[in-house]
């Protein structure tokens, strides 16, 4: 798909930042409705905190439930962005220029919610920060052994090297809104976003630098934020839950989900927002070979971790491992077992399966049998416990059912909102990228002739409407 | 120095479940009714588990009271992101409820599933309140607990000593448990102590400890002469 003719930057302004000064009634119903979801969320945690953490289906031995869960799930989509773009960045990949921003906003937004879901799991929420080390007059610390405590500094550090992330390379494009935009409000909040950004080469060369080092040192944050998550559970001696395999098990569980709501995201975008010019087939195929090189990974660990279980004998993990594979776990087992690996291999291993729509579709499956992969290590580990005696059950309460459903709003939510007050695929970066390589499409073009790119990205008159 | 230790002797245990009941008297645990105790969020500190050995008819019924182990080595503390649970320093793993914000990873992490965690506020209606222990807070909810030892008895009985100006003597402390045991099948005492009659009951050849091979080092030391706390298989 390289014989795509290079628009001008009249064309682009206009379909990237046009877009903007209108109202799509299909973003506002969008909108709405996700609004109304997140009101659920609201309701039910809200109804939650009044009552108690009883409301919920957890018990003894299943003290850990769908929160969790969804806390795993939340962090592992999170992965989808900021990661994902860091390496493409790094590895100056020509076909991440329109990707990175929508991914990077997956990224924040996910972060936001998963590191929400470990608060609403408290049983007392009110006092959570007993977990921060803030200084206090009976000079009691946080224990700094505990795998929780880990999660905060490694969440925190995560959210805040994500938020930067995003918004560095969003400065020019907020500079350019600012110069569009009519005197008032709308003006006043791009003014602030751009810092005063006027374009010069030593705020570009500033710039190039920061992403450049900001790419390099989120890599390694990523990677350590959900090997933690796996700490949660690996640090145990619970069976089922104790594996040396659970750090980098969930780092890749983590990328290939990521890639699965990216996928969902741009293909939703590129009809949505018609960014077909920017979101090419090719960009399609590129991630599409990344999903099923992950969806083998994860096949390959999957198979590892349970062929070692299998193998050892011991008496405790066999319980856990028979209900999973021949127990009261067998269906959800082994729908993701089909929906993870079996389907995105036969459907992504040929090159018609790797385009916008069937890639979503697998993406959506993917979703699936990654939430279904959280909920397989969370809840047969826990009901299966080691003296037969507490054998338990677990089945979620409406309220939890609820929070789960009303945070997919409250992320859409904070998405839509996004896309119609930035532009969703980075403005001066495909300008970059045609300057460089043409069709913005080719191969190694390196990105730092900073002076150049400055003057592309100032403001174009006259390039509104499309 | 103290370490707290328990004997339990499984062969002369009935099943009578007196201890369970006394120790819910002693420590204002919480009652949580019928619906929710099916739930699985029944709150005793001590429970009787049953275990069948034989076919039906010829079937013998094994009782074994499971408690908190006091492990010298407790999975539940180090993840405890706030040190709500530690150790303290007569070998009790002791509980700071109103440090305790409910991450409920301590009870995850137990290997005996003998936490117990407050889902709702806990209510004592008339006439239970006025039976409620004045020596025992009333934990809120969305709070861990677990069997302490009945600490606040060890505590009375160090106060006493302390008052007559001696060492608190073996048998000296009795947990609620013990107290009701009509077979006597629980004895509690010093485990550091060699004279003690835990001591010498924990030395016997028929002492095991629960889940031994974990490596927790418990408190509790059970004694049974039969061939099924050998693995089955």
């Amino acid at each position: 798909m390289t014989a795509e003719s290079q628009p001008s930057a009249a064309v682009l302004d206009g379909q990237l930042l046009g877009r903007l000064d209108r109202r799509r009634p299909g973003l506002l119903v969008g909108s709405l409705a996700s609004g109304a979801l997140a009101l659920v969320f609201i309701y039910c945690w809200g109804y939650q905190i009044a009552n108690g953490i009883g409301v919920t289906g957890i018990n003894r031995p299943v003290f850990w439930g769908f929160y969790i869960i969804n806390f795993v799930f939340w962090i592992g989509i999170s992965h989808a962005g900021t990661l994902i773009s860091a390496i493409l960045r790094v590895t100056k990949a020509e076909w991440r220029r329109p990707v990175t921003r929508s991914a990077e906003a997956i990224t924040l937004f996910a972060l936001a919610i998963g590191g929400l879901f470990p608060l609403i799991h408290l049983g007392r929420v009110a006092i959570f920060y007993y977990m921060i080390p803030y200084p206090n007059s009976r000079m009691l610390w946080p224990n700094f052994r505990s795998p929780l405590v880990w999660d905060i500094a490694a969440i925190t550090t995560y959210i805040i090297g994500s938020a930067l992330y995003l918004f560095l390379p969003l400065i020019p494009d907020a500079a350019v809104m600012r110069d569009r935009a009519a005197a008032g409000l709308r003006k006043r909040f791009y003014a602030v976003l751009a810092l005063g950004w006027r374009g010069t080469a030593q705020q570009w060369h500033s710039l190039e630098w920061g992403i450049r080092i900001l790419a390099v040192a989120i890599i390694p944050v990523a990677v350590s934020v959900h090997t933690i998550v796996s700490w949660d559970f690996a640090m145990t001696q619970t069976p089922g839950w104790k594996s040396t395999i659970f750090g980098p098990y969930f780092v890749v569980g983590a990328i290939f989900s990521g890639i699965a709501v990216l996928m969902i995201a741009m293909a939703l975008l590129r009809r949505g927002l018609s960014l077909e010019r920017f979101l090419t087939d090719r960009v399609f195929n590129n991630l599409g070979l990344l999903f099923v090189t992950m969806s083998l990974v994860w096949g390959y660990f999957t198979f590892a971790e349970h062929l070692t279980v299998w193998y050892s004998g011991d008496l405790f993990e066999k319980n856990v491992h028979h209900v999973l594979l021949h127990g009261d776990f067998a269906v959800p087992f082994w729908t993701m077992v089909v929906v993870n690996l079996v389907i995105p291999v036969a459907v992504l291993s040929f090159p018609r399966g790797r385009r916008p729509l069937p890639t979503a579709l697998v993406g959506c499956g993917v979703l699936v049998g990654m939430w279904l992969e959280r909920f397989l290590i969370v809840v047969p580990a826990l009901s299966t416990p080691r003296l037969a005696y507490s054998i338990g059950d677990y089945m979620p309460s409406w309220v939890e059912l609820g929070i789960m459903i009303g945070a997919v709003g409250v992320f859409a939510c904070l998405y839509f909102t996004f896309t119609q007050l930035l532009p969703i695929v980075s403005v001066w970066e495909m300008r970059e990228g045609w300057r460089h390589g043409g069709s913005g499409e080719a191969g190694d073009a390196t990105s730092d002739a900073a002076a150049t790119s400055g003057t592309a990205a100032a403001p174009v008159p006259g390039g509104g409407g499309a | 120095m103290t370490r707290w230790g328990m004997a339990i002797d499984l062969d002369r245990c009935t099943g009578c479940e007196a201890c369970v009941v006394a120790c819910a008297a002693e420590n204002n645990i919480q009652t949580v009714g019928e619906e929710q105790a099916r739930e699985g969020r029944a709150m005793h500190w001590l429970r009787i588990e049953r275990y069948y050995e034989g076919e039906f008819p010829n079937v013998r019924t094994r009782f074994m009271p499971v408690l908190c182990q006091q492990c010298g080595a407790a999975p539940c503390e180090p993840v405890c992101p706030v040190y709500a649970t530690y150790r303290n320093p007569e070998g009790l793993n002791a509980m700071v409820y109103s440090r305790c914000i409910g991450t409920r990873f301590c009870a995850n992490n137990c290997p005996y599933t003998v936490r117990v965690f407050n889902w709702f506020d806990a209510e004592f209606p008339a006439p239970l309140d006025s039976q409620l222990n004045p020596d025992v807070s009333v934990r809120p909810g969305g709070v861990m607990e677990k069997c302490t030892f009945c600490v606040q008895r060890i505590q009375a009985g160090k106060d006493e000593a302390a008052q007559e100006e001696r060492d608190v003597a073996d048998g000296d402390i009795r947990t609620a448990c013990q107290q009701s045991c009509p077979t006597k099948a629980i004895t509690f005492g010093d485990l550091e102590d060699p004279d003690s009659e835990v001591s010498k009951w924990a030395e016997s050849p028929r002492a095991f400890s629960l889940l031994g091979d974990l490596d927790t080092r418990p408190g509790v030391v059970y004694l049974s002469g039969s061939e099924w706390r050998e693995p089955a298989e």
